[in-house]
């Protein structure tokens, strides 16, 4: 009790992020070292330089680790059921169109249980920002194995290894036509800040995969080290390739070089777009735009 | 303006008639199927998320086309669990939302019934009953998943359904089920069968001033003060949509006034006992059934969707050879008309639920008349195999 | 805007630092260091060990994972002197 009294007790001045945090529930439940909240503030920076109206910006997130992203979050938050954020964001964005809507979730929830729903949000090209936090395993419930997990890599119902290959996350994002692609680390927070900006500005699908330590179970359970070493190797495995071809940038090996950076921003017109276009072109006077989209 | 708001009661109602961009006011000939939409378009739905299943493709069908001259929006989803979330999304953006299925597709979308009731997303489902387990017989009636909608998601929650056995009623019963869940912020339920969905009537649209709309109560308070699930003693919240400046949290997890989780028991005995009570306390007012000549009868005919209409043939068989036949039929099935099912059980000889199915609302019969009518006085009869009513009744 | 060399203040939350270490290890100007006390977790929280050297540029605040610690830059005099108060 002693040692606790040298903490300064005398007001500070806000966080300029702060105001988009909900401090009353910090601190918050990641455990020491995770990135999901590097990555949040990155997202935080993101909204407040972009100077994005804010009472216009919803965040849905999935179930696990990355799930809790929304609650912490002082926005129009939701926290849906496992792997279905992309298509409840689906209906929210169609609903409103004027609602800027980001998907915030891990990589089991979105590439796993929720990979059908994410290939064809892509597909429709429906203007969402989905932020996908990849740790390379399950943290939620302890550290399995998951569709992103590097072969060989253990995991709690990978005893002996993984010998499944992962995803190439940007390489499937880029076939089912996604208008925005981009990876970065943790490590990387000024270039995760601009991309969020840039990727939420797009019309179309974005997507944006994060690298991030897992202390607690992928890295201690690969014995990699902590979170410490693990971002020193991610500063210095890291290399920035913008554009390039999507499917070199594959991360299959638990250690080795990860290509990280912009790799496709096209134009491609959004759903929304699409079908509001289509339907005026085949119905001229006879098509009613949803009233509900103009407010 | 057609939209007049007659005078708000106690509970500050939000009534309104309908929308009549999306009435189709006139004498038809259309299919249960196709009533349906109409209906939904008349209740003021604008967002359907859907994925193709018979027999219920028909409804889905229908609304694409209806819809972008109606101003709304038709997504066909990936799956029907994409579909059953979809709509939620689009609930909480402010629109009246619902998707339709059958049998296969309503078991999946079972995980967004639960989550529909803990959100207290108003939505509608509509389930065209098909012949099941399974893949079962697509293209031919059963009333098997009566139970399934009651209980299909895990855990406690109350939920609304109705069962019409017309055309007609697909129609009206739509737009009552939409008002249902306006009001009670529950998923409600349109438990059609493939008989009613396809078999075609004459259905009247009345005006849409002659239509009864209600719609949520969205919350008037400031950011500061509003908490999205503090509720007065109607038990049910008042609703914020996206994008007002509330900064919302909403959760599937256990989550306390604020929205925000609470991992104890307290807060779980709170929520869960008003997901449920709000349905239960409010239950004599949701309720609805039609019954004749039930009092003093000898036995009373219990049945309801396309079986009530067979059963009528054998009711009236029954009284030409002298037998006191009474008829029951519920229109609401979820909540149970246990009050005047308790009620009959002292005054009649017996009962007979014809269904569909292997004994599902017999059984809430049967839970509700126990130790009032002899054991053997209440019958469950199968009027035909599932599947087999679609001769019969054509 | 002056000509002079910007310089920073650091701020701590330390009742939400879980000592990562991820400030201290990525300043650029080497001004953090783990301080000997400990916060209700049981974490050795950030401080500041050389106030001149920190240039403002947030590098702390936009790694830490905890929205425990940041910084901002302190351009004019004035500001500085008010700041300091």
């Amino acid at each position: 009790m002693k040692k606790e009294e040298s903490i300064s007790l005398e007001p500070r001045p806000q966080n300029p992020i702060e105001s988009l945090i909900r401090v009353e529930r910090l601190p918050h439940m990641w455990c020491p070292g995770c990135g999901i909240g590097i990555s949040m503030g990155a997202f935080t920076r993101a909204v407040v330089e972009s100077g994005i109206d804010q009472n216009s910006l919803s965040v849905v997130s999935g179930i696990g680790c990355t799930g809790r992203v929304a609650g912490y979050l002082r926005l129009d938050t939701f926290h849906v059921t496992h792997g279905r954020a992309v298509p409840f964001a689906t209906g929210l964005k169609l609903g409103n169109p004027k609602l800027k809507v980001v998907v915030y979730s891990g990589d089991g929830d979105l590439m796993a249980i929720g990979g059908n729903h994410l290939i064809h949000a892509a597909r429709r090209n429906v203007p969402l920002t989905v932020i996908l936090i990849n740790n390379f395993n399950y943290g939620m419930t302890g550290g399995q194995f998951g569709p992103t997990t590097p072969m060989e890599a253990f995991g709690a119902t990978a005893p002996y290894g993984n010998y499944e290959y992962p995803f190439n996350l940007p390489y499937l994002m880029d076939v089912c036509g996604a208008a925005y692609i981009a990876r970065w680390t943790v490590y990387h927070v000024r270039q995760l800040t601009r991309s969020i900006t840039e990727a939420m500005s797009k019309d179309g699908f974005s997507f944006i995969e994060v690298i991030t330590p897992c202390p607690e179970l992928y890295l201690r359970r690969n014995r990699l080290g902590d979170a410490l070493k693990e971002m020193i190797y991610l500063k210095e495995n890291s290399r920035i390739q913008n554009g390039a071809e999507t499917r070199t940038v594959a991360i299959e090996k638990i250690r080795g070089e990860i290509i990280i950076g912009k790799f496709v921003d096209r134009e491609r017109p959004g759903y929304i777009q699409s079908l509001d276009g289509h339907l005026q072109k085949v119905l001229g006077a006879r098509y009613q735009r949803p009233p509900f989209w103009e407010k | 303006m057609k939209k007049t708001k007659p005078k708000p009661k106690i509970k500050e109602l939000v009534h309104l008639t309908a929308d009549p961009r999306g009435v189709l006011t006139g004498v038809h000939f259309m299919n249960g199927d196709q009533a349906a939409c109409e209906g939904a378009l008349a209740a003021g739905c604008r967002f359907v998320a859907g994925y193709p299943i018979t027999p219920s493709t028909e409804i889905v069908e229908r609304f694409a086309s209806r819809i972008p001259t109606v101003g709304g929006i038709f997504i066909q989803m990936e799956d029907e669990i994409a579909s059953s979330i979809a709509i939620q999304g689009a609930a909480w953006a402010g629109l009246k939302s619902m998707t339709v299925s059958s049998g296969p597709g309503f078991s999946l979308m079972m995980e967004h019934v639960g989550l529909a009731a803990m959100l207290e997303t108003p939505c509608v489902f509509i389930d065209v009953q098909r012949a099941g387990p399974s893949t079962g017989l697509p293209t031919l009636p059963g009333q098997a998943d009566m139970m399934q909608v009651r209980w299909g998601a895990h855990g406690d929650y109350e939920i609304i359904a109705l069962v019409p056995n017309s055309p007609q009623e697909c129609f009206d019963l739509t737009i009552q089920a939409f008002n249902l869940s306006e009001e009670f912020r529950v998923p409600t339920f349109v438990m059609m069968d493939e008989c009613v969905g396809h078999m075609a009537e004459r259905v009247v649209i009345p005006p849409a001033d002659k239509i009864k709309i209600f719609n949520r109560r969205y919350t008037t308070l400031p950011p500061e003060e509003y908490l999205p699930y503090r509720t007065g003693k109607d038990l049910v919240p008042w609703f914020v949509k996206a994008g007002t400046g509330r900064r919302f949290h909403i959760t599937g997890l256990t989550h306390d006034e604020r929205g925000y989780p609470m991992m104890n028991a307290e807060t779980q005995g709170k929520l869960v006992r008003r997901l449920v009570d709000k349905i239960r306390a409010n239950a004599e007012q949701i309720v609805r059934y039609e019954e004749e000549d039930c009092e003093g009868a000898e036995v009373v005919v219990i049945s309801y969707g396309i079986t009530s209409r067979v059963a009528s043939r054998a009711v009236e068989m029954a009284r030409k050879q002298g037998i006191k036949v009474g008829r029951f039929r519920p229109v609401v099935v979820w909540p149970f008309p246990e009050k005047r099912i308790r009620q009959l059980a002292g005054m009649v000889g017996g009962f007979v639920v014809a269904e569909l199915n292997y004994g599902q609302i017999s059984l809430e019969v049967e839970r509700l008349v126990a130790g009032k009518v002899p054991e053997k006085a209440i019958e469950k009869r199968r009027v035909n195999q599932p599947g087999a009513a679609t001769a019969k009744s054509d | 805007m002056p000509a002079k060399r910007p310089r920073g203040k650091v701020h701590t939350a330390a009742e939400r630092c879980k000592g990562c270490g991820f400030c201290i290890e990525f300043c650029p100007l080497k001004a953090l260091r783990a301080s000997g006390a400990l916060n209700r977790g049981g974490f050795h929280f950030p401080e500041i060990v050389a106030p001149e050297k920190c240039s403002g540029c947030n590098m702390c605040g936009m790694i830490c994972p905890d929205f425990a610690i940041w910084s901002e830059k302190l351009v004019r005099e004035k500001d500085e002197a008010e700041a300091e108060d």
